[in-house]
């Protein structure tokens, strides 16, 4: 492999031990890769923030007693706990130092404190075609297919490396060849109407993330048009029943203008053909609840946008959460900021919200366990909560998960269930 | 010790134990449990099952960034499973084990086979695995 002479004088320690030991790790990940040289990254983002136990914290603090450094913009994902709400929770005292610690050892390396898993929806977003080394799934998926940024599907640890080292494997997704469709995916004969119901995009992007295997799914078809939250919503989904890190929707996202241009004028590997059939089996699997018994609904994984925010404030205007039913949103300091600044934090803590940042609930032991049912309209926390929380799910519109909370038990829109059901 | 495979060893290293082997990906984070080295994720085949020890075999890492942070952790809490076989090089499994290496002086051979080898797999096969990638296996050959 060639590296360059500012890479070596970085391996032999000229620019301090934590460079070192992040270039030592970055080159051996190069050779897994089979990548000929490194190449500069204009941003990062760290998705080692999320504080799981000693090994996670003790290698954030030996890079930052190290001296560690970023050495290009880089913005956090969430950590471990919500700094400072965690005490309205079920959170142990000894985690939330810890969890602390280690957010703190990430701001000493110069990283800004975004604390968010949808950092492309802060000033931070990056722009069509920049070179960026970005961790957490939801986020790499966006930035690829919905911005046309480039980054590899890269994990935990390895990110950090790349913002102190500023340089990445030329590898992957990087590299414009690397980014054509491989599987052609067709819905078909499935209605405008349906792909219009809220629910359409993170049940679409459930099924495909399980279709396109270790695959880049290009999908045809879509008449409707998705807004960006339903894009993300598509984003996080497919990357957490797959390993999508790049899709594109023909005629939707930025490089898949036509599909010629999705797959770069090749022939798609395989076909695959998606029927409401298959949609209704996929809507079916976020559903791991039985019954219609309902202790919290939880919205905002990805964390929840402004734009969320607007769409959720006038569906509880004058309303008021359920006496039995938690309502949590997960969201960024910045994004409540904006939210309160529009007028739209307001109505939602006036119906009974309680909003917690810097994290999620699948990141952070806050759930007490009295709390066994959940409704989200998040396909992400739907595929998780049950493995990670122990607790059963029901997956649904956002106007239904506000129904739900008002009733204090599962309710679901008739006309919506009927496009499901056709 | 059988039959031989010729893997591709991503990041060498020796171990020996059972295999347990699934043809559907895996995310650790939301996948397992490294405090007790089960797989906890309820969509995959082997929920339930212990991993500890055992030569892992899923064809590639899927979902959370976080898998490979989780793995460390299972290294550290020594709860990892002796070695990691897919059928392409993995870079989350790989990183975790190179990780491992450089904090607490500890590795897994993580090693890539082609579809084929790959399928010919069983759960309960004894695996040695060499350094060069090489695995030696009791298992009998199975159609692939």
């Amino acid at each position: 492999m060639q590296l360059s002479e500012r890479d070596e004088r970085m391996l032999a320690g000229d620019h301090g031990p934590a460079a070192k030991l992040a270039m030592s790790i970055l080159v051996r990940m190069a050779d897994v890769y089979g990548a000929d040289s490194l190449m500069d990254v204009s941003q990062a983002h760290i998705d080692s923030t999320i504080y799981l136990g000693d090994a996670t914290l003790e290698f954030a603090e030996r890079l930052a007693s190290l001296g560690a450094r970023v050495v290009v913009p880089t913005s956090l994902n969430v950590s471990g706990v919500d700094e400072c709400g965690w005490t309205k929770w079920a959170v142990p005292a000894d985690w939330a130092a810890k969890a602390a610690r280690q957010m703190l050892a990430y701001e000493k390396m110069g990283a800004v404190p975004t604390w968010t898993c949808a950092p492309y929806q802060t000033a931070m977003r990056p722009s069509f075609g920049q070179q960026i080394a970005w961790g957490e799934s939801n986020a790499i998926a966006f930035a690829n297919s919905v911005i046309g940024a480039r980054t590899e599907r890269y994990p935990d640890l390895l990110d950090i490396c790349c913002a102190i080292t500023g340089r990445v494997p030329a590898i992957g997704l990087h590299l414009t060849e690397n980014r054509a469709g491989e599987y052609l995916i067709r819905l078909s004969g499935v209605s405008d109407a349906l792909q219009r119901d809220d629910q359409f995009f993170a049940v679409l992007g459930h099924l495909v993330g399980k279709l396109a295997e270790d695959r880049i799914p290009v999908v045809e078809g879509v008449t409707a048009r998705p807004h960006e939250d339903h894009l993300k919503a598509f984003a996080a989904a497919a990357a957490s029943s797959g390993r999508v890190a790049l899709f594109h929707i023909v005629g939707i996202t930025p490089e898949a203008p036509t599909r010629d241009a999705a797959f770069q004028s090749r022939a798609p590997v395989r076909v695959v053909d998606v029927t409401t059939e298959d949609l209704r089996a996929a809507r079916a699997e976020l559903t791991t609840a039985e019954g219609r018994d309902l202790d919290m609904v939880i919205l905002g994984s990805p964390h929840f946008s402004l734009e969320e925010f607007r769409r959720l404030a006038p569906l509880v205007e004058g309303r008021r959460a359920h006496r039995r039913v938690r309502f949590l949103v997960t969201s960024s300091r910045f994004m409540k900021e904006q939210a309160d600044a529009a007028g739209a934090l307001g109505p939602v803590l006036a119906f009974g919200a309680d909003v917690t940042l810097d994290t999620c609930i699948l990141a952070s032991p806050m759930l007490p366990p009295d709390i066994r049912t959940l409704m989200t309209n998040s396909a992400k926390y739907a595929y998780y909560a049950p493995s990670l929380l122990n607790t059963r799910v029901t997956f649904g519109s956002l106007a239904d998960c506000v129904a739900s909370a008002v009733e204090g038990r599962v309710v679901r829109d008739e006309a919506s269930e009927a496009l499901w059901r056709e | 010790m059988a039959r031989v495979i010729a893997g591709r060893a991503i990041v060498s290293g020796a171990a020996e134990g059972d295999a347990l082997v699934s043809g559907e990906p895996l995310s650790f984070w939301g996948g397992f449990d490294f405090q007790t080295g089960t797989i906890i994720d309820r969509h995959h085949p082997l929920v339930g099952v212990r991993a500890s020890g055992l030569v892992l075999a899923v064809p590639f890492s899927k979902g959370s960034s976080t898998t490979t942070a989780v793995l460390l952790e299972a290294v550290r809490a020594g709860t990892a499973p002796a070695a990691i076989v897919t059928t392409g090089p993995d870079s989350f499994f790989a990183l975790a084990s190179i990780v491992a290496e450089t904090m607490y002086g500890r590795s897994f051979p993580v090693v890539a086979l082609d579809a084929t080898d790959f399928a010919s797999l069983r759960t309960g096969d004894r695996l040695r695995i060499e350094r060069d990638g090489t695995i030696y296996s009791s298992g009998e050959e199975h159609p692939g």
